[in-house]
């Protein structure tokens, strides 16, 4: 795991982007204190913008909204929201000492 | 020649009531076995005479009844600039002015009236009118062009609604009554004086109690001599006192005539002559003419109905009266003058707010016999149903007219009682229809029944347990206005306390950008402060227009799209050294494309230093005044329009709303800033300036409506501040100023009142609320670039802030930048492995 900014870099209920392995991959850090990270690739825009969406709650899952046509993916697992054939992999993350550090993509769930 | 089998019906006149004919026999079933002929002698199909006045501001189209300018049914010819010289009964023959014969099997006649024109002597004189039809409204405008002073002779419905024309035009108007009130048919002396209050406040000049002497001048109107009156210089005058039936070619054909006009007809609407038949207002029921819309419907109704084999009868129409002139409410209904045997009235009246409500009640109390109501006739729709319908009056009586707030709630029409009198429509077929998804005519003719209509409607979906779910999202039960009115009352800064108080979750795409606007507009603070970033959409975000292929968009405001060669050339050299694309835009500036995040700042850091500011293409804010170059240059312009579109534009930058604004500026009416496209337009006049509202282009073109005529330059101000402050705490979130007005109970009248007259009282707030903006405003961009904590998001990647994002390429093509396809993988996990 490598570790890509402080975790007050990454405003509460924002997201920035870092690149990991020359990847990009988006980084998020929701209300309740969690940070998610998946890649920043929107497969439906086909362009790198997640982290730029806006971050909120559907129910009970948190989930970030494309800034580009607005879908909805879940921060937990990728997982598109209005599409159950879309889904963006996400990254292994894990904050220490204030330090937000990011690890390879997870396997598929 | 027709098949023995197929019968003839030949109409004769096109306007509301043959159409209605029409259609009814369409409808029903008639044109199955008979083919129509419709003759009418005006160049267009019917349209909608109610609404005439409109004219002026809607167009000839809009009022169209028949837009398509034919049936959808091809049984039946319309023919229109045709007039009918003569019937003849007995060989069933109608002959047009050209000699050509026409057969019939049934004939209709329904040719409607004709405007009253008193023998006063000078009454043909040059610029003398009537009030009737399009080309009537026509003749007045082109007449009005050179005129100052106009006067109406006939202070009656029609007079006022002719009166309310010259005054739209510009013209400074008379009104001349002979009857000591002015709608003295429908109205008291109180009403009366009430209803004169208000017209004397718009600024026309009522004269009561006098005759018409005589109009004067020399080939054409210049002065109107009234009896023991000073007399009036005018330029114009329109004659509307009162209608006459026209029922010559009925005459000429030795039908039968009423004593004081029209064609003499049963409750079967049957004339003298065998298959000839009259409805509207050239017929005379029983001797009695009509002279409304609604009862030449009904008319319509029952001959079709005769003709299918029905025994409908006409048993006389309700003559309630409810309209709204030049913006005030006047509504009659039932016994208005309480002529019934111990008739009481209750009055409500507030001479302060010009408001007049009369209720006349039956001698036990128990019984509403009629009313009138000034100022405020928004009772009127559960009112006149009650007169219709019998009901028992509730206990307070009185609380049926007090002010809103006091009283008229909680009381329920009955099924039968009827809402729509124009269309013969009850509560219990506006119920049924909502039951099973379908619609009535109501609320379609004179429009005075949509807000009962509505509610009617809304309460029935209530009741099923179907309320119309109106929430902004799941966070929040509550429309962008009542969430604009929560956060104002509050006086809430920041989306944490407004979700904790108002809402649940933690928002969504939806929510926050709403509230990003909504305290944007209150607060006018930076949409980048902390807490305020997170939640706009990445436009506002970056202060940029994010393109396809994830790079940004930069427009520098160009106001009224005057600009100077040297910071045209700064614009130049910051695309050339960026290597951006650029464009010009509909809104005359320069959009320059391709920036990556990273480089936002330092293309700014330019733009700025050169005098620009942002231009705010990324907000759903003010984007640009447009203006055609005005009189200073233009060898038509009457006014200088650069110079106003630059100060409205500069008035009005960076003022967040619930959806992009756009302006108009045009300095005459050529109109080449096509200003009437735009959510506010205006138009310059020899006397000032025009205001229109509710322009747009996009996916539905709306044109802007005239709000005010020839207005100074400080009323302008004043009127476009309360507009747009009303807009913005009053629309739903991404909703235009066109569907905006729409959507307002009243429409364009409504915002005609609170705006011009001032109807909530909210003229000054709105004002204030616009000055607060005026005077906190600050360039966004100039302020991101003096704060390193804003800039800090600027950036590719947060742990490689100078390494471009690598997914981003370019092809060329015309020789600038385009955005080349990216490359990228979809992953899909739709079936299972």
């Amino acid at each position: 795991m490598i570790a890509v900014c402080r975790l007050d870099q990454i405003e509460v209920e924002g997201g920035v982007a870092a690149l990991v392995d020359g990847a990009a991959v988006a980084i998020f850090r929701t209300h309740d204190g969690n940070v998610y990270a998946m890649s920043n690739y929107d497969p439906c825009a086909r362009a790198s913008v997640l982290a730029r969406g806006i971050v909120g709650t559907r129910g009970d899952i948190p989930f970030v909204a494309s800034p580009m046509h607005k879908q909805a993916f879940d921060l937990r697992t990728g997982q598109c929201l209005d599409d159950a054939a879309v889904r963006v992999p996400t990254y292994d993350v894990r904050v220490d000492d204030g330090l937000v550090f990011v690890g390879p993509p997870q396997e598929s769930p | 020649m027709k098949t023995h089998l197929r019968r003839t019906i030949v109409v004769v006149g096109h306007g509301m009531v043959g159409h209605r004919f029409v259609q009814a026999a369409i409808e029903r079933g008639l044109t199955e076995t008979h083919d129509i002929v419709v003759v009418g002698e005006e160049p267009r199909p019917a349209y909608d005479r109610v609404a005439l006045t409109s004219f002026f501001e809607r167009g000839a189209e809009a009022l169209s009844l028949l837009p398509e300018g034919a049936y959808d049914d091809p049984r039946v010819t319309l023919r229109l600039n045709t007039s009918v010289a003569a019937v003849s009964p007995r060989q069933r023959i109608v002959t047009l002015a050209d000699g050509e014969d026409l057969h019939y099997d049934e004939l209709v006649l329904a040719t409607g009236a004709a405007p009253f024109v008193p023998p006063v002597p000078g009454h043909e004189l040059k610029n003398c009118f009537v009030y009737r039809t399009i080309e009537d409204l026509e003749a007045i405008r082109a007449a009005a062009k050179r005129a100052k002073v106009g006067a109406v002779i006939g202070g009656g419905l029609l007079g006022l609604e002719a009166a309310n024309a010259l005054h739209q035009l510009g013209i400074e108007t008379h009104v001349v009554e002979l009857a000591p009130r002015l709608m003295a048919v429908q109205i008291d002396d109180v009403g009366g004086r009430t209803l004169t209050q208000h017209i004397d406040k718009l600024g026309l000049t009522v004269h009561t109690g006098t005759m018409t002497e005589a109009v004067l001048g020399k080939g054409k109107v210049q002065r109107l001599a009234l009896r023991d009156r000073n007399p009036i210089d005018v330029d114009i005058v329109v004659f509307s006192a009162g209608i006459r039936p026209r029922d010559e070619l009925a005459r000429a054909a030795g039908l039968d005539v009423a004593e004081r006009g029209g064609v003499l007809v049963d409750a079967a609407l049957r004339s003298s002559a065998e298959h000839i038949s009259a409805i509207g207002e050239c017929a005379a029921v029983d001797g009695r003419m009509y002279g409304l819309v609604a009862p030449g419907y009904d008319m319509a109704e029952i001959l079709v109905d005769r003709l299918l084999g029905g025994d409908g009868v006409f048993a006389g129409a309700d003559m309630s009266t409810k309209l709204k002139l030049m913006g005030v409410d006047v509504a009659s209904f039932g016994d208005a003058f309480a002529a019934t045997d111990g008739a009481l009235e209750l009055v409500y009246s507030d001479a302060v707010a010009g408001v007049y409500k009369k209720l006349v009640i039956s001698a036990d109390g128990k019984q509403l016999l009629g009313g009138i109501l000034v100022g405020d006739a928004s009772a009127y729709g559960v009112l006149r149903p009650m007169v219709a319908s019998g009901i028992e009056l509730p206990d307070n009586p009185e609380d049926l007219i007090l002010p809103a707030s006091r009283g008229n709630v909680g009381f329920e029409l009955p099924d039968a009682a009827q809402v729509c009198s124009c269309n013969d429509v009850t509560k219990g077929d506006i119920i049924a229809a909502a039951a099973e998804g379908g619609t009535t005519r109501a609320g379609t003719t004179c429009g005075s029944c949509k807000v009962q209509t509505k509610k009617i409607i809304e309460d029935y979906y209530a009741s099923q347990g179907r309320v119309v779910d109106r929430s902004l999202c799941e966070h929040f039960p509550l429309t962008r206005q009542e969430l604009f009115d929560v956060v104002a009352v509050h006086g809430h800064r920041s989306f944490d306390q407004i979700v904790e108080a108002h809402g649940t979750g933690r928002g969504c795409d939806i929510c926050k950008p709403t509230i990003a606007s909504i305290l944007a507009s209150q607060l006018n603070g930076h949409v980048l402060e902390s807490g305020n970033r997170t939640l706009q959409d990445t436009n506002d975000a970056y202060l940029a227009n994010l393109q396809r292929n994830g790079t940004y968009s930069v427009v520098p405001r160009i106001p009224g799209g005057e600009i100077t060669p040297d910071k045209l050339i700064v614009i130049g050299e910051v695309a050339r050294d960026f290597d951006l694309y650029t464009k010009i835009t509909g809104g005359q500036r320069i959009d320059l494309f391709g920036a990556r995040v990273e480089q936002l700042p330092e293309i700014w850091r330019r733009l700025v230093d050169a005098g620009f500011e942002s231009g705010h293409a990324y907000g759903k804010s003010l984007r640009t005044v447009k203006s055609c170059v005005g009189s200073t240059w233009c060898r038509y312009g009457v006014q200088d329009s650069v110079q106003l579109a630059i100060d409205l534009e500069l008035r009005y930058r960076g003022l967040r709303s619930p959806h992009k604004l756009k302006g108009g500026v045009s300095g005459c009416a050529r109109e080449c800033a096509e200003a009437r496209g735009k959510d506010f337009g205006v138009i310059a006049t020899e006397k000032g300036w025009n205001l229109y509202v509710g322009g747009n282009g996009g996916a539905t073109p709306a044109h802007a409506q005239l709000l005010a005529g020839d207005l100074d330059r400080e009323t302008l101000i004043r009127y476009l501040d309360r507009y747009l402050m009303y807009y913005i705490r009053t629309a739903d979130r991404l909703q235009r100023t066109a569907p905006w007005i729409d959507a307002l109970d009243g429409g364009l009248d409504r915002v005609r009142e609170v705006v011009v007259h001032d109807a909530l009282g909210l003229g000054s707030e709105l004002e204030a609320a616009m000055a607060r903006h005026v005077d906190t405003y600050f360039d966004e961009w100039q302020a991101t670039l003096d704060d390193p904590d804003k800039l800090a998001r600027f950036v590719s990647f947060v742990n490689a802030p100078d390494v471009p994002d690598p997914s981003i390429t370019f092809r060329e093509e015309r020789g600038q930048i385009a955005p080349a396809v990216s490359l990228g993988a979809t992953i899909s996990v739709g079936a299972p492995q």
